[in-house]
């Protein structure tokens, strides 16, 4: 399987990456080498093997008392947001 | 006193012939004698460390003090720490302070440990060279001119040089066995589930695993029981009891059955690594395991399976780094999409955004069955490969790794040719099986490490197996030169 610069270019834009110029290049070539790669499971007879999701088989996950519990307060968490006001993040006007 | 054990640094702090402070400052000199040169710790903390030694010390002095009480140790820098940097060795969380301690973090405080700094890694423990961090490659401490594996590398470089009697690592295909093989060190992954995942920074959540990177078999089976058990903020941590893993070591393998995996020995392997291999399991033997070769057919596609699943998860679990909430944001974006776009670009580095999107790829609408789905469905084939195979044995056991440490800068220009040398330790990983490597030789003055996989839940095993060979050999025990 081989990826052009254009296949690379909307991956990137999905994954919210700014991708361009020599880069551009660079990632399209190492994805298509990584998908070359990993192209050789397509031989593997699959047929009537269901996926395997969790680890430890089909063990059915562990839900928690819908409860209220501790939990670290806003403010301490917003010492670490880049720009933050009046207990908001802020972010370019998104509604114009 | 550069490699004493666990026991032993615990023996001299109960009869008083030191104190938590004067072994922390010890370990704390050393750091600052050998850290230049290796790289091994991105963050040190010798005023909290002190102060911890120093509460450690009263404690003692109340006869409170337990076997961990007042040791010292390092994180590997994913695991977040109340008020201290937590950087992923990532431009995107160089500024991040953590908000609160990882379960594992919080359980070893409570055990009384000391933490005297913050391990160098792959960049959020994608790698396996440690050369993908923002700060700079670690070095082997056998050879700094090869790499100390990765992406626990700062961490099994620190205790491979005595710049702390242990560590922790994650270990998500390979990530604490692979580090721990090319340092000379005991390395071990729990059983996916055993230990904690709160506060550990998500790399691929169905393989990411707390574990211990030690000087000994014992050390890690010491640690780890401070570290393991359900954890009611980890809903995938599991119900059951964690055994007594100290109480469990013995030097006799009586009745042990171990399948040694025969395709691991293929044509990729080094020849002295498959010697050194060879040897340690017919050490095995004369204490007492009965050996048989064993096949796991589907094996040979566990790493192409790995980069698919693994891949697809990453890029699912950092889309959270948005330059929003925490993290690095970029100048004056234009609009929103811009600064995802952007702040993402110059937060990531070149193999994270590989690996985002390669996920974004095998995730896609016409790919998904192609790529994920298979994957899925082959690691499923390569769980029941084991399934089968532990029905036979209670421990496999092969090479952890294909050669000893590589050159710095060796495999960078090929993505896939990394990939690899994660040949063997990728499978336990997909089936969520407990793996451990343990130093079993030498080849040319760089260490080889043998790799045991358990069953689910069993690490006693692997621990009781690694502790055996280390009581009738003293490759556990070796230095390099420059440390000792």
């Amino acid at each position: 399987m081989s990826l052009g610069p254009e296949d690379v270019h909307k991956i990137a834009s999905l994954s919210r990456l700014a991708v361009d110029g020599q880069q551009l290049d660079e990632m399209t070539d190492n994805l298509s080498r990584i998908l070359e790669f990993v192209e050789q499971l397509q031989a593997i007879d699959t047929n009537n093997v269901p996926p395997m999701a969790h680890p430890l088989g089909d063990v059915p996950l562990r839900l928690r008392d819908d409860l209220a519990d501790a939990h670290i307060d806003r403010e301490r968490w917003q010492e670490q947001a880049p720009d933050t006001a009046e207990g908001f993040y802020r972010v370019p006007k998104v509604i114009e | 006193m550069n490699t004493p054990d666990i026991a032993a640094l615990a023996a001299q702090l109960t009869a008083g012939e030191i104190s938590s402070v004067e072994l922390t400052r010890h370990y704390l000199d050393r750091i600052e004698a050998n850290n230049a040169r290796l790289n091994a710790l991105v963050h040190v903390c010798p005023d909290t460390a002190l102060e911890q030694a120093a509460a450690s010390d009263a404690r003692r002095a109340r006869g409170e003090a337990g076997t961990l009480d007042g040791i010292p140790l390092v994180h590997k820098d994913l695991f977040c720490t109340d008020g201290l940097p937590t950087t992923c060795a990532s431009n995107i969380l160089r500024n991040f302070v953590a908000p609160y301690d990882a379960t594992v973090v919080a359980r070893l405080k409570a055990a009384g440990m000391v933490l005297l700094g913050k391990a160098n890694m792959d960049e959020f423990a994608m790698g396996s060279s440690n050369e993908n961090s923002v700060f700079g490659a670690t070095k082997n401490p056998w050879d700094t001119t090869r790499v100390c594996g990765g992406s626990s590398g700062g961490s099994a470089c620190a205790v491979a040089a005595g710049l702390a009697p242990v560590a922790t690592g994650t270990d998500t295909g390979g990530s604490i066995r692979q580090p721990a093989a090319l340092c000379g060190v005991t390395g071990i992954k729990p059983t996916y589930g055993r230990v904690s995942r709160y506060g550990m920074i998500a790399f691929a959540s169905s393989l990411d695993q707390g574990g211990v990177l030690a000087r000994s078999a014992a050390d890690a089976a010491l640690v780890l029981q401070a570290m393991a058990g359900i954890d009611p903020a980890d809903s995938t941590s599991v119900d059951l009891p964690v055994p007594d893993y100290p109480a469990h070591l013995s030097s006799s393998l009586d009745g042990l059955r171990v399948g040694v995996i025969e395709e691991f020995f293929d044509q990729g392997l080094e020849a002295p690594v498959a010697d050194s291999v060879r040897a340690a399991i017919t050490a095995l033997e004369s204490l007492g395991a009965q050996c048989v070769p064993l096949s796991l057919p589907m094996i040979g596609r566990a790493v192409p399976t790995y980069y698919v699943v693994s891949s697809a998860e990453c890029s699912s679990n950092l889309s959270r780094f948005d330059g929003v909430r925490f993290g690095h944001r970029c100048e004056d974006p234009k609009n929103l999409t811009d600064l995802y776009t952007r702040s993402r670009a110059e937060g990531f580095g070149a193999e994270v955004q590989r690996r985002i999107l390669t996920g974004t790829y095998v995730l896609s609408a016409g790919y998904y069955d192609a790529y994920y789905l298979k994957a899925q469905r082959v690691r499923r084939l390569i769980s029941d490969d084991f399934r089968a195979a532990f029905e036979q044995v209670d421990v496999l056991a092969g090479p952890t790794t294909p050669a000893p440490a590589f050159k710095l800068g060796e495999r960078n220009d090929d993505p896939v040719s990394m990939y690899l040398s994660d040949i063997y330790t990728v499978a336990a990983s997909l089936a969520g099986l407990p793996a451990m490597s343990v130093p079993c030789a030498q080849v040319d003055g760089l260490p080889v490490g043998l790799q045991l996989i358990g069953r689910h839940f069993e690490e006693a095993g692997l621990l009781r197996t690694g502790y055996a060979l280390q009581s009738a050999t003293d490759w556990h025990r070796a230095t390099p030169e420059s440390s000792s």
